[in-house]
């Protein structure tokens, strides 16, 4: 693995324990000792600290000092409403490319003067490029690269967080706040991606590891691996970019359209203006010719990636396939994820996965799987 | 108890072979959410898929260990796959097969060698 990128908490990794893997070219923990289910439980029913390091880090600075001029750059390229987007607070948006399709998800954050972006870890070079390529006459992009980033989810992250920032306890979902702490400045948002309540922290890197090992000592936080990273967002129906988006989904398709604010909408007050807007539009207006749904099958056999769904027992051709699909921990069973034809689309369809040959039956339902817990 | 390379285990017990994975094999595949098993009294060949186990990260492919018949499955563990992580060489067992030649016992691993084999 000598060719992977480390992030700054590696030593702590590998000192608590952790099964090392090779992702989005960086070595990263899957597992530590507690082991992939016990550490989906326990970030569900105490406090996961997960190192987010490999993802970028982004700043979007206008040359006005305006954040309004900033969102307005930044309005050009995803189908998102940032001018309505308030001082100190977040929102999911998706880098759209001219076919309509996906080519990143992300979160922004208005700061003030300035917009904070965090994007994939796998895509951060080409989002990095894209920015320059389409703004950099507009704002002055800066790509953090000397700061960590932590998540701290589930029911204990509240108080864990609020011993070392008493600040982020009054701090509400997709709020986000800048803080001085015993570990230099934090940059706090009350979010993650696992479907519980919790925080993502961005922490100068020669303050991360005695920050993390802060929080690691507070009571019910134990460190936690991408493995259970997976199925606590598949859980909370949270897309996985490169599994259940990519550059071929439209967000209409990937059922996004909440994402998709009314200015930016046809009749809106800055309608279109996206690339791929014409198609998303359209979509938007007479639907599209797959959508993404949540499937619970009706055994116990897992429906994993790639497997084919169809419409009857028997015969006929594919009518979509799980892009995502896994054991639920804290449903106690299998789920999956994956895309339809719209006539299938309806929560409650019994539909067929074939697994290993064999069709078995499987139910589409809503998502997400396990209700969300995050404060609103 | 003798072991194949494919980290299954093998007993006898009267005149059928029980088989089931070893710790390590438990240990490796993390834990295991479900277990696909053959029907009783499926003839299988040395290194045919007879099982299929899920665990949280992956499915993988139970190979027969001999020629043989399964003439019973360890109909537990499809509720209960967590035995197979709790209990792997005890009531997390797999099949009981029926070995026409129980002499091919004999080029499996025993239990110095197996440990020798996982290193």
């Amino acid at each position: 693995m000598s060719d992977l990128k480390r992030t700054i908490l590696f030593d702590l990794h590998l000192e608590l324990g952790a099964k090392m893997v090779p992702f989005a070219g960086y070595e990263m923990p899957v597992q530590y000792p507690m082991g992939v289910m016990q550490e989906h439980l326990h970030t569900r029913t105490r406090a996961g600290l997960f190192d987010v390091s490999h993802m970028g880090q982004i700043l979007l600075r206008a040359p006005s000092g305006k954040v309004a001029d900033a969102a307005a750059a930044l309005e050009t390229l995803v189908p998102v409403d940032l001018l309505g987007l308030a001082e100190g607070r977040q929102r999911y948006a998706l880098f759209t490319n001219d076919a309509g399709g996906i080519d990143d998800d992300l979160m922004v954050a208005n700061r003030g003067d300035h917009l904070f972006v965090v994007v994939n870890a796998a895509c951060k070079d080409a989002d990095e490029a894209h920015l320059r390529a389409r703004l950099s006459d507009r704002v002055g992009i800066t790509a953090v690269t000397d700061r960590a980033l932590l998540a701290l989810q589930g029911p204990l992250a509240e108080a864990a967080l609020a011993a070392l920032v008493p600040a982020a306890a009054a701090m509400k979902f997709m709020d986000v706040l800048v803080a001085d702490s015993s570990c230099g400045e934090l940059w706090i948002s009350r979010s993650g991606y696992s479907g519980e309540d919790g925080y993502e922290i961005s922490v100068a890197n020669d303050r991360a590891v005695e920050f993390a090992r802060l929080l690691l000592a507070q009571p019910g936080v134990a460190p936690i691996g991408l493995g259970a990273r997976d199925s606590l967002r598949l859980e909370a129906g949270l897309c996985l970019y490169g599994s259940d988006l990519d550059t071929t989904t439209t967000p209409v398709e990937a059922a996004l359209t909440w994402a998709i604010q009314k200015a930016r909408r046809t009749g809106g007050a800055r309608e279109g203006g996206f690339p791929g807007a014409k198609r998303i539009l359209a979509e938007l207006a007479s639907g599209p010719s797959r959508l993404r749904v949540g499937l619970r099958p009706d055994g116990r056999a897992p429906m994993r990636a790639g497997t084919e769904l169809f419409a009857a027992e028997t015969g006929g051709a594919p009518i979509g396939s799980v892009t995502s699909g896994a054991f639920g921990p804290s449903i106690e069973g299998p789920m999956s994820m994956g895309y339809v034809a719209p006539a299938h689309a309806a929560s409650g369809t019994a539909i067929w996965g074939e697994v290993r040959g064999k069709r078995l039956p499987a139910t589409i339902c809503d998502m997400p799987f396990r209700p969300t817990t995050y404060k609103r | 108890m003798k072991y194949t390379e494919e980290h299954e285990w093998l007993r006898i017990e009267g005149d059928l072979v029980v088989v089931g994975i070893t710790d390590h094999a438990s240990e490796q595949l993390g834990d295991i959410v479900f277990v696909d098993l053959p029907a009783a009294g499926t003839t299988v060949s040395k290194d045919d898929e007879a099982a299929v186990i899920e665990s949280v990260k992956a499915a993988s492919d139970i190979l027969a260990p001999l020629d043989g018949e399964i003439v019973e499955v360890n109909e537990v563990l499809a509720d209960n796959p967590g035995l197979v992580n709790e209990d792997p060489t005890g009531d997390g067992w797999f099949f009981k097969m029926k070995i026409e030649d129980l002499s091919a016992l004999d080029d499996l691993m025993d239990e110095a060698a197996y440990k020798k084999f996982i290193g």
